[in-house]
């Protein structure tokens, strides 16, 4: 580039960042909506099961009924309430106050009695929330085998199993959900800056009329771009800053990369980011149709499709495809892993070449299309 | 009155409907999220890999490793060769889980001591990780139980008997797509809400709007019931495509949904028109939607349930009309649930419509001031 060329991206930047200066609402954007989200991802979302509510119905009495309950009722899990009669819980069930109910039978120590019979507890769940009921069946099994291991040796027998699987958790030794949970609401709030606020002000621009008015001066396309995308690169990366603060202190989330890394990293997503809210922003040219493209193809995507939550791996292959033109995809297996791994560049390599390439794909449209408006 | 009314409705209508994008937008991007986010939004555990050391050359190893194999939750089984290896496959990801089978594991196991497996599962997914340690205990549970009843041990003394009520085979898409009819309506309902006045305002349309004769409530009236219609139609949308494409079963009172469906999409416009009443511009009118939808969502208890989270902001979800909106299509779909039930959160909606609605009208009539 010569001379003229950069004083002009100069004074583009300028003025796109007086612009973003001036009006509230960017700035409410950039930094005091990335902080709600933060927040709210960071205390409502929560896959750690503690103190789920079930009921717990005795049938039968005798000690045996009665330390199994003991066992039950100390589980971290959950929150037990009592009861003598089935049916008193069969409304909350139906009602959704208890996630399951666990019923001692009355033919319990009967049939415990007996050698060649087998003791029924029944666990019934409210499978209208199927995690959360498969989540009360694997506890109360944990309950349950923890209950028989101490039967076992108070009656002075040992209960040895053959094989023992002993597990261990890398990265995450307390299985805390918030550990990968909030690196990923990193990626989403970055992709409000990124995409969503773009998209709306560019699409602004468009509406109002300024955008042709910025065509008919001596600025290049190219020019134009970098002038626009500058302000919100610097916008994006300071609520970066303001969420990996958050979520170190505030959530004590451990970050075991290195902060150049993160930074690398950062950039490319950016720039797919900023790209994206480019294109929707020269295609809609509306605000009202911006803002739901925006919605629609960039926040749901990073919310639903990028394993920030829902693990990839499980969605049926249609869905797998579409999940790797989503640039926070590799963005939040990126964070994650700098968050709770390090510098795996075995990792982080493939997964910024997709996003730069995601980044290429959307700019070489973008400018395609503003040429044209041009002619 | 009812004239003025009436006219401003078909107005409404009209200007909503005219333009060929916003109509587009209207249908189309309900229809592609519900069936995008019917399928990704699972925490089912499907394709995980698997990786595998085993370095024992004995038979009973290669039966457990036999029984892995075997389990249908596992996409790709990974066959390690030596310690080194499982650090780069968990770091970046090939495998979820590194099952560790020691050299001395058949040799232990013959001899009836306690044989030890070594299970290294990624904690960045600690979710998943701890479904797939789930199914591998329970393969491991089934391998003891037949090595048990090979030694002549006699029966186990308890067992477990689990019953699933409502989805008896856990079908993770009989909670989302019940869950996705109240999502998509909320999203649906806030946004032309929102939008649309807070358009008329930039425009100027809506202060012309205001000197008309007509009085704040004719005009609150003119707002909602478009808005109500459009709502209303997409849910129904929304549902029949549960019911017919996706199969879910309706067991419940078509009656009460819509009554209950009536008030939830009152409250959304209620909350919709609030936001308007407070924003200048279409960009923050949109950027209000989005300050309550996003916190609406994650409140509900759709993505993680409400008994997670920490008990001070367990009370805050009781204001939330997708919440208990939620309950009740889920309830209706799969539990038939009664209608005193529904009533219970229903009322909580019927709260929310009128508090609202009655503060947006306050808020108009002081701009006209």
């Amino acid at each position: 580039m010569n001379n003229g060329s950069w004083r002009r991206l100069r004074a583009l930047i300028g003025k796109e960042s007086l612009q973003i200066i001036r009006d509230p609402s960017s700035i409410l954007i950039a930094f005091v909506l990335p902080l709600v989200l933060l927040f709210a991802f960071g205390y409502a979302l929560s896959l750690d099961a503690t103190g789920v509510k079930i009921g717990l119905v005795l049938e039968d009495t005798t000690p045996a009924a009665q330390e199994f309950a003991t066992a039950l009722t100390h589980s971290r899990f959950f929150n037990v309430r009592s009861g003598h009669d089935r049916r008193e819980f069969e409304d909350d069930l139906l009602a959704g106050r208890i996630a399951g109910v666990v019923i001692v039978p009355r033919y319990f120590s009967e049939r415990l009695a007996r050698a060649n019979a087998t003791a029924p507890i029944q666990v019934l769940t409210d499978a209208s929330q199927p995690n959360t009921a498969s989540f009360v069946e694997n506890y109360v099994r944990g309950a349950w085998q923890t209950w028989q291991l101490l039967r076992a040796r108070e009656q002075g027998r040992e209960l040895r199993q053959p094989v023992r699987l002993q597990p261990r958790f890398w990265f995450n030794t307390e299985l805390d959900s918030h550990f990968f949970l909030v690196p990923g609401s990193v990626a989403i709030v970055m992709t409000l800056i990124g995409a969503i606020l773009t998209a709306l002000v560019v699409s602004r621009e468009w509406e109002h009329g300024t955008m042709e008015a910025m065509m008919a001066t001596p600025i290049t396309i190219r020019e134009l771009l970098i002038g626009k995308l500058v302000p919100y690169y610097v916008l994006g990366m300071g609520s970066m800053f303001l969420t990996l603060f958050v979520a170190v202190e505030i959530f004590h989330v451990p970050f075991r990369g290195s902060f150049a890394v993160l930074c690398l990293v950062a950039t490319v997503f950016l720039m797919a980011a900023l790209g994206l809210g480019l294109l929707i922003s020269t295609l809609a040219r509306n605000q009202f149709v911006a803002a739901q493209v925006a919605l629609l193809s960039a926040f749901l995507p990073s919310f639903l499709l990028s394993g920030f939550i829902f693990e990839i791996s499980s969605m049926p292959w249609p869905i797998r495809l579409i999940t790797h033109i989503i640039s926070a995809r590799y963005f939040v297996s990126s964070l994650q892993t700098l968050f709770l791994v390090g510098d795996v560049w075995a990792e982080l390599i493939p997964n910024m070449l997709a996003m730069l390439a995601i980044a290429a794909v959307l700019f070489a449209v973008t400018a395609g299309k503003t040429v044209k408006r041009l002619d | 009155m009812w004239n003025r009314i009436h006219a401003l409705i078909i107005k409404e209508l009209l200007a909503t409907l005219r333009d060929k994008r916003a109509r587009i937008v209207l249908i189309g991007p309900p229809l592609v999220q519900m069936f995008i986010f019917s399928f990704a939004a699972t925490l089912e555990v499907k394709n995980v890999n698997l990786g595998i050391l085993n370095e024992d050359s004995g038979r009973p190893a290669y039966e457990l490793v036999q029984r892995f194999r075997g389990s249908r939750t596992f996409s790709e089984i990974r066959y390690l060769r030596s310690t080194d290896q499982i650090r780069s496959v968990i770091d970046d990801r090939q495998v979820l889980a590194v099952v560790h089978i020691p050299q001395n594991f058949s040799r232990r196991l013959l001899a009836g001591e306690t044989a030890d497996v070594q299970l290294i599962l990624d904690g960045r997914s600690s979710n998943t990780a701890q479904i797939v340690q789930g199914y591998l205990s329970r393969i491991v549970d089934g391998f003891n139980h037949d090595v048990a009843a090979r030694r002549g041990v006699s029966l186990p003394e308890t067992e477990l008997v689990t019953r699933h009520w409502f989805n008896p085979n856990l079908e993770y898409t009989w909670y989302t797509v019940p869950s996705l009819v109240g999502l998509l309506t909320m999203i649906i309902g806030v946004v032309i809400t929102a939008l649309s006045v807070a358009r008329e305002r930039e425009l100027g349309t809506f202060d012309q709007l205001l000197v008309s004769p007509l009085t704040t409530f004719e005009i609150l009236i003119g707002k909602t019931v478009p808005s109500l219609l459009i709502a209303g139609l997409d849910g129904t949308l929304i549902l029949m495509i549960g019911i017919f494409v996706f199969q879910i079963p309706f067991n419940g009172s078509l009656v009460s949904l819509y009554i209950s469906m009536f008030f939830f999409i009152a409250a959304i416009i209620g909350i919709g028109l609030f936001i308007s009443s407070l924003a200048h511009t279409q960009q923050q009118a949109f950027l209000g939607t989005f300050a309550f939808a996003v916190p609406a969502v994650l409140l509900s208890g759709f993505a993680t349930p409400i008994d997670n989270m920490p008990d001070w902001l367990q009370p805050v979800t009781l204001v939330d009309p997708l919440r208990h909106f939620m309950t009740v299509v889920r309830g209706i779909f799969l539990k038939a649930l009664p209608p005193e039930f529904v009533f219970a959160n229903t009322w909580p909606m019927a709260v929310i419509a009128v508090v609202t609605l009655t503060a947006a009208g306050l808020l108009f009539r002081l701009r006209l001031e």
